[in-house]
């Protein structure tokens, strides 16, 4: 396979805010063909085609962080595809009870605690499945991803794949040009690649 | 359901794999990021690093193999062995590894634990414990095995555990190597003592071993070397029986 041929022209951004294992994404990019540039900046992530809003961690650490260098004001007013990956997507919703914290309030939904009966972190290969929209074209039903995770999403009007750990959540939502996936693509094989490429081609 | 995991273990000495491995599709069996490749494609659910090289160039040398592990492969893999504080784990997590072990470190200093969970999240930090049965005790021993403790192995799980651990990756030191099993009953009671997942290392010999791991023992995920590296145990054959026996798998 031929790199150069590869690369798209695309400008993909991922957020850096000093959040998590965002190297993991920027080289599952590479490996599809494609640059990821890291940055925090304002008109850098403006500017991108696709965004990319990763987040490993706690909710209301990251969320002070995105706070204090204003990308909470700036990520809900993106236009072009945005992608919040684990603790991205769930600060894409109203709030969540990790740190009690509020969210960006793009998804309007509420992040909970799973039951405390179950082993927590949620931590590994399950399925996915009532998959909807682009994002999971040529990904069958029941597809296994990788997930690392202690709070959910409850399944709501934006829910576009469900996973089931004592509750059947939302592993994926979608409103507008606003992408959430619960799951790790870049950490879930080649499937996990097939989804990131999809999200890339929109 | 989420299913239960297998996770192949590479000793790495100086960027190198050691222990030996019989990989005949590989063109260097040495090079842990040829081997790690052949094993995301091979069906393992998770990758762990153990480094046991103790040179000056050690952490200069671990990061760079973790960037290119992390380049190379799309499954999540855990980086152990010499960590000794905060920077250290945050140079490997940002190159890429996903998690990080710790083990005599954090009976030295178990105040790490509580430091790397609220920095890092405690979904990375896995606490490795090996023990051993004295009399009629299961006791915790460090450096590898070699130097015993007066720590009984259940407190301790259950302080990792209130300290912020996200998994616990327990060696029995009575099993490991013997290939005769895992040490089920002590699983069992980890596993049913913590509500984080468990990992279960030492002792596998025979595709029925990790079976046992997972149903008498409650594992969440078995760990195992040499097994898989001579192919003794194929990973999709092993899947194969977990599914057979009502294991959920990913296969």
């Amino acid at each position: 396979m031929s790199i150069e041929s590869k690369i798209a022209s695309e400008k993909i951004v991922i957020i850096d805010y000093g959040a998590g294992n965002i190297q993991s994404i920027k080289f599952a990019l590479e490996r599809l063909g494609y640059e990821g540039i890291l940055s925090h900046d304002a008109e850098e992530i403006k500017s991108a085609d696709k965004v990319i809003f990763p987040g490993v961690g706690e909710a209301s650490s990251a969320m002070r962080k995105l706070k204090s260098t204003g990308l909470d004001k700036l990520i809900p007013q993106l236009k072009q595809p945005v992608l919040g990956i684990c603790l991205g997507m769930q600060l894409m919703c109203n709030r969540s009870e990790e740190g009690e914290t509020e969210g960006l309030g793009i998804f309007d939904v509420d992040v909970v605690h799973f039951e405390k009966t179950l082993k927590v972190p949620h931590i590994g290969w399950n399925r996915i499945k009532d998959l909807k929209t682009d994002l999971f074209k040529g990904i069958k039903e029941n597809e296994f991803v990788y997930l690392v995770h202690s709070f959910y999403a409850p399944v709501c009007s934006k829910t576009i794949a469900k996973c089931d750990y004592g509750v059947n959540y939302s592993s994926a939502l979608k409103k507008d040009n606003f992408h959430g996936v619960q799951f790790h693509p870049e950490k879930s094989s080649s499937a996990g690649e097939k989804i990131l490429e999809n999200f890339l081609k929109i | 359901m989420l299913t239960k995991r297998i996770i192949p273990c590479l000793d790495i000495k100086d960027g190198r794999t050691v222990k030996g491995v019989n990989f005949i599709s590989l063109r260097d069996a040495g090079d842990p990021v040829e081997l790690a490749e052949a094993y995301s494609k091979s069906g393992a659910d998770e990758l762990v690093f153990l480094d046991i090289s103790a040179t000056e160039e050690k952490r200069k040398t671990l990061a760079e193999l973790v960037r290119k592990v992390a380049a190379t492969i799309n499954i999540p893999f855990t980086v152990g062995g010499g960590i000794s504080s905060v920077e250290d784990v945050d140079v490997l997590l940002q190159n890429g590894a996903d998690k990080v072990a710790i083990n005599s470190v954090a009976v030295k200093n178990p105040q790490l634990i509580n430091e790397l969970a609220a920095k890092f999240g405690k979904q990375c930090i896995v606490v490795a414990i090996d023990a051993k049965q004295v009399r009629d005790n299961w006791l915790v021993h460090l450096v590898g095995g070699k130097v015993p403790t007066e720590i009984d192995l259940f407190d301790w799980v259950k302080e990792v555990e209130e300290r912020g651990a996200g998994e616990i990756l327990f060696t029995s030191m009575d099993h490991d190597g013997t290939k005769a099993g895992f040490a089920n009953k002590a699983l069992a009671k980890i596993s049913e003592m913590v509500s984080i997942p468990v990992i279960a290392s030492g002792g596998a010999g025979s595709k029925d071993h990790f079976c046992d791991a997972f149903i008498k023992g409650k594992a969440d995920a078995a760990l195992a070397a040499s097994v898989f590296h001579f192919k003794e145990i194929e990973i999709k054959d092993l899947k194969q029986k977990m599914k057979e026996k009502g294991i959920e798998v990913r296969l």
